[in-house]
């Protein structure tokens, strides 16, 4: 009979500790409060499949543990009961599945006003790029990486000349505006995941991958790595600042173009080479 | 019907009904030409029969399940108590991650499985001398040998095993930055898989012919024990799903030796530019899946079958909808090949396939929850004995329905993303595809060892190993759901300051690795009750949970070379003949004659009735 307590005792337990353990989901700062929205409907769902499962098999076992004289009944099949249960699981499935596919055509459809910025991936350091004054990115490639472009822009872009790189800094992003994050990689994989903002996406070398985001409240919140890229991978963090969109566009102001720092950069490392 | 004279007809719902004229036809097969070893060499260790293949299967199996526990003591220890052990350091860290995660998914779980209950079980349950091919049998276990002890000279290997992961993710796999990428560490890991899939293919050959031809007289398809259904779909799976890893292996070993780039973009390392270009790291992802999601129900679908067959004898209940389980097996089975990228929702494929491998992931759900169903449905009105078997049949249902209900989550692609690659993930296969087998497999071995031995497992120890087990299992994975929804990777070496990592979150991960090491401690009692029952345990008989199916009705136990006297036993019922009205015992077993059942049960009225 210990097994029936240990079963009650997991069925209550478990639904206690969901509701009063500290451990839950770190205040959400981007417009994917929807994704939260669908973990609540599914946290319900299987919550109660799994109660009502659990305290079942107590029952059972309570109610029908051997007894000498007793004898179990004798039903192979019963098809009705078989249909009802495979119908009602059925609606289960759809109730997450549907707001979840909402949802995704939400996450992969990215807004016409959002402004674009990269995120690339390095073993074990993030480096970010915005467009200059032209709103446009230009053209990289892993190709022309050397030390003064570790990005690897290329030259003969003129969108290039006037993109602002940031390295070894925060990331600082608008608030309220969407952005599109395009994500590289130069070495091996590495995933942007930033916990407050319910969203990470896999960065591959050789491709240019995204996904959009619109933070919600200002702050700074960890950039992690969330795909094991080596040695260093617990140690590849950096931060992002949210700011207020006016404070944002004098900070981008402020910092170096590609073109500045490519006049620069030589001689910086003329010196480093004295 | 006639063998059944009085109490309620049972329905008319057993696939092949016997008919009452029914007459066994003459054993058709006397004795099989079998390999008869002579020296002890031949038939202790070059052997040949399934029986003791399978045991050398089993027993390497729980010898390198038993370093990958160590191995789980030792990476707990660095999450719960950062630099308490001073030799691991980041790369041993990921080392041994890798090495465990693999280990016990391949070479402990699915070799248990399929090599060790899939060699005892298959010909025994279905009343077959042995299998098909027995030397190809007896060649799958050595090539099996040889892969785990490639894997284990991985370790004193120059620079260790490789810290890649268990999927073994390229491109780092095979750069520097990762230990053992540019050692032997992956080119032993890579060689090791290759062959554990060629040996498996030897074994899994004969286990689909065996089911296939070796059935002995009235065994049809669906009078096969469930067993031996879920170790039947497992191995057809695992036959069409190893090829893809096998291929993934051959071209990341071109790749890292030969210079090729299957794999391989132009990339910069450290400053400089490698020689690959042109190749595609996704593809690797993809032919990984195609065969790391099946591989979860291969290790499931056994499991399924075996729980089965415990719940039906110990509750004393035929199994509720049998040819429901059947077709579920079968639908799951089928349905496996057509997940397998829900494990890459946020790898950046094309964003699109999220919706389709969404639908069918959830899909799959359905044949899942009728299996559950029918299992909670076995239970109800049956006549329970709390065996230690039966214990952790329950604590399997348990841990199961936790993790396939986790599973909804991070099946629901959404869902997923701001879920993948954290704790919440460890949390769930750990449940799922972790502990739920692994009570399988303990309850299994509870459940055969006296039909393999002649003797009883010792209940107290066993008391004691399921209690610990199956609690402490539950409160190491369950809470660590919330770590991961808190946002915590996994795959971290440590933690360190983070802001959304409040610090009580460090006492719960303490918690959790003192959890750890007593449930590793209670295996340790459990590998001592094999060996002591071995001598000191009482004496089974052959059937001591009063079976129905073949493998306790055999003329000797243990079973002898041949596993049957002169002639194979004939099959005239399902294998699920349990508590039928008005039959003298709560079970007949499957080569119980009709006739006979009718005679007994006319002359001593049935009790109850
Ligand atoms: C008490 C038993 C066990 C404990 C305490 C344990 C602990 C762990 C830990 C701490 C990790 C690393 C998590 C991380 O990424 O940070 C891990 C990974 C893993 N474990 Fe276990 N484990 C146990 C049993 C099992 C079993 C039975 C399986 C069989 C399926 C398993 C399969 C894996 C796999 C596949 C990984 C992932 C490895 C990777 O990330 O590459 N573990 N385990
Ligand atoms: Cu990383
Ligand atoms: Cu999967």
């Amino acid at each position: 009979m210990k097994i029936v307590v240990l079963l009650l005792l997991i069925a209550v337990g478990s639904v206690l500790f969901h509701l009063v353990s500290p451990w839950y989901w770190t205040p959400i700062a981007s417009n994917w409060e929807y994704i939260d929205h669908t973990i609540t409907i599914t946290f319900w769902i299987t919550g109660v499949v799994f109660t009502a499962i659990v305290l079942f098999v107590a029952y059972c076992v309570y109610r029908f543990r051997y007894k000498p004289e007793q004898r179990a009944h004798y039903e192979p099949e019963n098809r009705r009961l078989e249909g009802w249960l495979t119908l009602v699981t059925a609606i289960g499935v759809v109730a997450m599945l549907a707001p979840g596919l909402i949802v995704w055509h939400q996450f992969v459809t990215v807004p016409k006003d959002a402004s674009a910025f990269e995120v690339v991936g390095q073993q074990w350091q993030w480096s970010y790029r915005y467009p200059g004054k032209d709103g446009k990115l230009g053209a990289a490639d892993i190709k022309h990486i050397t030390d003064e472009n570790p990005l690897g822009l290329i030259a003969e872009d003129p969108h290039g000349q006037d993109d602002v790189i940031i390295q070894g800094d925060d990331l600082k992003v608008p608030l309220g505006k969407p952005v599109k994050v395009l994500l590289r990689s130069v070495d091996v994989l590495h995933d942007f995941y930033v916990p407050e903002f319910r969203s990470k996406m896999d960065m591959i070398p050789g491709m240019v991958t995204y996904f959009w985001f619109t933070p919600t409240r200002t702050g700074t919140f960890d950039v992690l790595c969330a795909e094991l890229c080596g040695q260093g991978h617990a140690y590849m963090r950096s931060k992002v600042v949210v700011v207020p969109e006016a404070e944002f566009h004098a900070w981008l102001d402020q910092q170096p173009t590609f073109a500045q720092l490519q006049q620069t950069a030589p001689a910086k490392i003329r010196q480093a080479a004295k | 019907m006639v063998d059944i004279p009085r109490g309620p007809t049972p329905p008319q719902i057993i696939p092949d009904t016997v008919p009452p004229d029914y007459m066994p036809p003459p054993a058709e097969v006397k004795e099989v030409e079998l390999y008869h070893a002579h020296s002890w060499i031949t038939k202790y260790v070059f052997c040949q029969d399934a029986k003791i293949i399978a045991l050398q299967y089993a027993g390497t199996a729980l010898a390198i399940g038993f370093v990958a526990l160590v191995l789980s003591w030792l990476m707990r220890l660095q999450l719960g108590f950062p630099g308490l052990l001073a030799f691991i350091d980041v790369n041993v860290y990921y080392q041994f991650i890798t090495i465990h995660g693999m280990v016990m998914v391949i070479y402990l779980i699915t070799a248990i499985f399929l090599g060790g209950f899939g060699n005892y079980l298959i010909p025994l349950m279905l009343g077959a001398r042995d299998m098909a091919f027995p030397y190809l049998n007896m060649l799958s276990y050595w090539v099996y040998l040889l892969a785990v002890l490639m894997l284990v000279a991985s370790f004193f290997a120059p620079g260790g095993p490789t810290g890649a992961g268990w999927t073994l993710y390229p491109p780092q796999a095979i750069l520097s930055g990762t230990p053992g990428g540019q050692q032997s560490g992956i080119l032993l890991m890579l060689i090791s898989l290759i062959l554990f899939v060629a040996g498996f293919t030897m074994g899994g050959l004969n286990y689909v012919v065996t089911v296939l031809q070796g059935r002995t007289r009235g065994m049809t398809l669906m009078r096969m024990p469930l067993t031996v259904w879920g170790i039947f779909t497992a191995t057809v799976m695992a036959l069409l799903a190893f090829p893809a890893l096998f291929v993934a292996c051959v071209m990341m070993l071109f790749d890292r030796l030969l210079g090729t780039s299957f794999f391989m973009p132009s990339l910069v390392e450290m400053g400089q530019h490698l020689k690959y270009g042109g190749g595609s790291p996704i593809l690797f992802q993809h032919l990984f899946w195609f065969f790391g999601h099946p591989e979860v129900y291969i290790v499931a679908l056994p499991a399924f079958g075996i729980v089965s067959d415990l719940i039906s004898t110990h509750a004393r209940k035929n199994i509720f909808g049998y040819r429901m389980m059947v077709w579920a097996i079968i639908a799951i089975g089928a349905l496996s090949f057509v997940v397998w990228a829900h494990h890459m929702y946020v790898s950046g494929m094309n964003p699109a396939f999220g919706f389709f491998f969404a639908v069918t992931t959830l899909i799959i759900a359905i044949p899942t929850a009728i299996k559950v169903y029918n299992w909670v449905l076995t239970l109800w009105r049956g006549n329970i004995h709390l065996t230690i078997p039966m214990l952790f049949a329950i604590g399997f249902i348990v841990t199961f329905v936790n993790g396939g209900l986790t599973g909804l989550f991070l099946g629901n692609v959404v869902v997923d993303v701001p879920l993948s690659d954290t704790m919440f993930v460890v949390a769930h296969f750990h449940m799922v595809m972790g502990v739920a087998p692994i009570l399988v497999i303990f309850g299994a071995i509870y459940h055969w060892y006296p039909k393999i031995t002649g003797r009883m497992m010792n209940e107290a120890m066993g008391q004691v190993h399921f209690w610990v087990t199956f609690a402490g299992a539950y409160l190491i994975f369950f809470p660590m759901h919330y770590l991961g929804l808190l946002g915590v990777p996994r795959r971290y070496y440590e933690m360190g300051e983070t802001a959304f990592v409040p610090p009580s979150a460090h006492t719960l991960n303490e918690f959790i690795t003192v959890m750890a090491l007593i449930v590793g401690a209670a295996q340790i009692l459990f590998v001592f009750n094999l060996l002591w029952s071995l001598r000191y345990g009482r004496d089974a008989g052959p059937n001591p949970w009063q079976a129905t199916t073949l493998e306790w009705q055999t003329p000797q136990t243990p079973p002898g070379h041949g596993n049957w006297g002169k002639e194979l036993p004939a099959v005239y019922r399902w294998a699920y003949d349990y508590s039928v009205p008005g039959a003298p015992e709560d079970f007949i077993p499957q080569n119980q004659p009709p006739q006979r059942a009718a005679t007994q049960a006319s002359l001593q009225p049935a009790p109850g009735e």
